[in-house]
């Protein structure tokens, strides 16, 4: 017995629609519920004043700084690092048993949970390098969490600038460096942004390798030596140690917020430069 | 009479892995003429067009022996940077390939790799290569307009533009007509023949009739090997081997 390829469409359209649609409405269910708790305790008093009572009162301040500046730092660090590293396995050498290995370290990194990498962080920089809990021992953890994340994503999208742009570049006299820099690297932008804005979201939501290399402390950090708070890390203290579930949830409303920003911005400056080059 | 060879290529072997896919190629190519190349697909004519500008040097199952003189200086001798070579020996792929930027900014890729960033100068060069390649009137309102919007043929042309602003001293076209509609075909035709003033043109096709409306001289492969080579005229009208004969009259091919 045949279906008429009519009825079959119908059933697909209709399956696919409801997949999609309920996919979104976990989404908009969690912001929703997580935005009704949270939003009617974030006012500018919540976001610009320190914390008081471990928490329970007061404002969010030092977590505000310590959210900012550790994914920034790891970010800075893991970028340049992630994207050399991409460009050498595809530009700069064959396909070969060494960067099959380095590929395949990349992605077996990618899959360890973070709070080996918290536990390797706390042995190796907190303690054997004496930096500490600080901010630097948590941003350099972070780097070695993300950076999986930003070589696969820059690999591929390396790969998929199409080979005739790096034939054509050839033709014209470039050096392949010229030819990484002027073609390569600009039309596989978009890809590296997106494996960017993955890490720090990443980074930003992390709170276990975060507590055992930057502390947990609520003080305002006055250097890269300090320990800091995120507010990840912050939220966690909050609702786990039933201090306040009231500013739990405003600090998450405003982590989610913070999230979607960095999102909104990235694509809109990713638009900005993909139209720049095809108007 | 040596000075008026561009090209003296002797025993060129080329292979693809194990595979010989050209077979001891010897041709003297003169400046300032058109050359074409006409032969069936996979005869071996891209191979050998890839071999003059080292193209051939980004794949490594390829290897080339034999010696290709460009004004008597072996290419292929260990002291040469194939990168200079390529900006003497400029190439049209067969393919319309843009890259993702302005024409302006297509036309000036080459030059801004040298660092020539002088405003007047660049304009100058924008404006006689996409003139010389039949394209000015065209596009000369939207410079900074993306070259991914103008249609195949106009794309093709400012390939040929961007090559021509480097300013080099042989074109290699390879088959750079084959997607294109006749307008846009006979522009670019039209444009090699002014060009051939200027530069030595080496022009693989796949429409025979293109290389006897074009080229001064015709080459005719088959099946890795050069069968005959010699004045268009002569190729078409009394070749000297059976297989020429019967390509050029489309008996098969």
């Amino acid at each position: 017995m045949t279906v008429h390829p009519r009825y079959t469409q119908i059933v697909a359209v209709s399956v696919l629609t409801l997949l999609t649609v309920s996919t979104l409405a976990v989404l908009v269910f969690i912001i929703v519920f997580v935005f009704g708790k949270g939003l009617p305790y974030v006012s500018f008093d919540f976001l610009f004043t320190n914390p008081k009572d471990m928490g329970k009162f007061g404002g969010i301040l030092p977590t505000l700084i310590g959210t900012v500046t550790l994914p920034l730092i790891a970010i800075g660090i893991a970028t340049p690092l992630g994207v050399g590293t991409a460009v050498y396995l595809t530009e700069y050498t064959r396909e070969s048993r060494m960067t099959r290995i380095i590929r395949f370290g990349a992605d077996c990194l990618a899959g360890i949970p973070s709070i080996i990498f918290g536990l390797f962080g706390f042995i190796f920089f907190v303690t054997t390098l004496r930096m500490g809990w600080s901010i630097i021992s948590g941003s350099l953890t972070l780097v070695f969490m993300i950076l999986p994340t930003i070589i696969r994503t820059s690999e591929e999208a390396i790969k998929s600038v199409p080979y005739l742009y790096r034939e054509v570049s050839f033709s014209l006299g470039a050096t392949q460096w010229q030819t990484v820099r002027r073609v390569v690297l600009p039309n596989a932008l978009p890809g590296i942004v997106t494996g960017i804005m993955l890490s720090i979201g990443r980074s930003i939501g992390e709170t276990a390798a975060i507590i055992f290399t930057a502390g947990s402390s609520l003080r305002m950090p006055h250097s890269i030596f300090d320990s800091v708070r995120t507010m990840s890390v912050h939220f966690y203290i909050l609702a786990r140690e039933g201090i306040s579930n009231q500013n739990a949830y405003a600090t998450a409303a405003v982590l989610i917020i913070s999230i979607l920003t960095i999102n909104l911005i990235s694509y809109w400056m990713m638009n900005m430069f993909i139209a720049k080059k095809t108007r | 009479m040596e000075s008026n060879f561009k090209f003296r290529i002797s025993n060129l072997n080329v292979y693809w892995g194990k595979v010989q896919a050209l077979r001891s190629i010897s041709i003297d190519i003169p400046a300032n003429r058109i050359l074409g190349i006409i032969g069936p697909s996979g005869s071996g004519k891209t191979l050998f067009l890839r071999s003059l500008n080292r193209m051939n040097d980004l794949a490594p199952e390829i290897s080339v022996e034999g010696r290709i003189l460009l004004d008597d200086e072996d290419i292929y001798h260990p002291h040469v940077d194939p990168v200079k070579l390529r900006k003497r020996v400029g190439m049209v792929f067969a393919l319309p390939v843009p890259l993702p930027a302005s024409i302006y900014d297509n036309v000036i890729f080459s030059p801004s790799l040298f660092n020539i960033r002088n405003r007047k100068k660049l304009d100058h060069l924008v404006e006689t290569s996409l003139t010389s390649a039949f394209l000015w009137d065209e596009v000369k309102d939207r410079l900074k307009t993306s070259a991914m919007r103008l249609s195949g043929g106009q794309q093709q042309r400012l390939c040929l533009a961007r090559v021509l602003a480097m300013e080099p001293e042989v074109i290699l076209l390879d088959e750079p007509c084959s997607g294109l509609d006749p307008i846009s075909t006979a522009a670019i035709e039209r444009a090699l023949s002014n060009l051939k003033q200027n530069f030595t043109i080496i022009l693989v096709t796949n429409n025979t009739k293109q290389a006897a409306r074009v080229a001064d001289n015709t080459a005719f492969f088959l099946m890795s090997e050069m069968v005959e080579y010699g004045p268009t005229d002569q190729i078409f009208t009394m070749p000297r081997d059976g297989r020429t004969n019967d390509y050029v009259t489309g008996r098969f091919g």
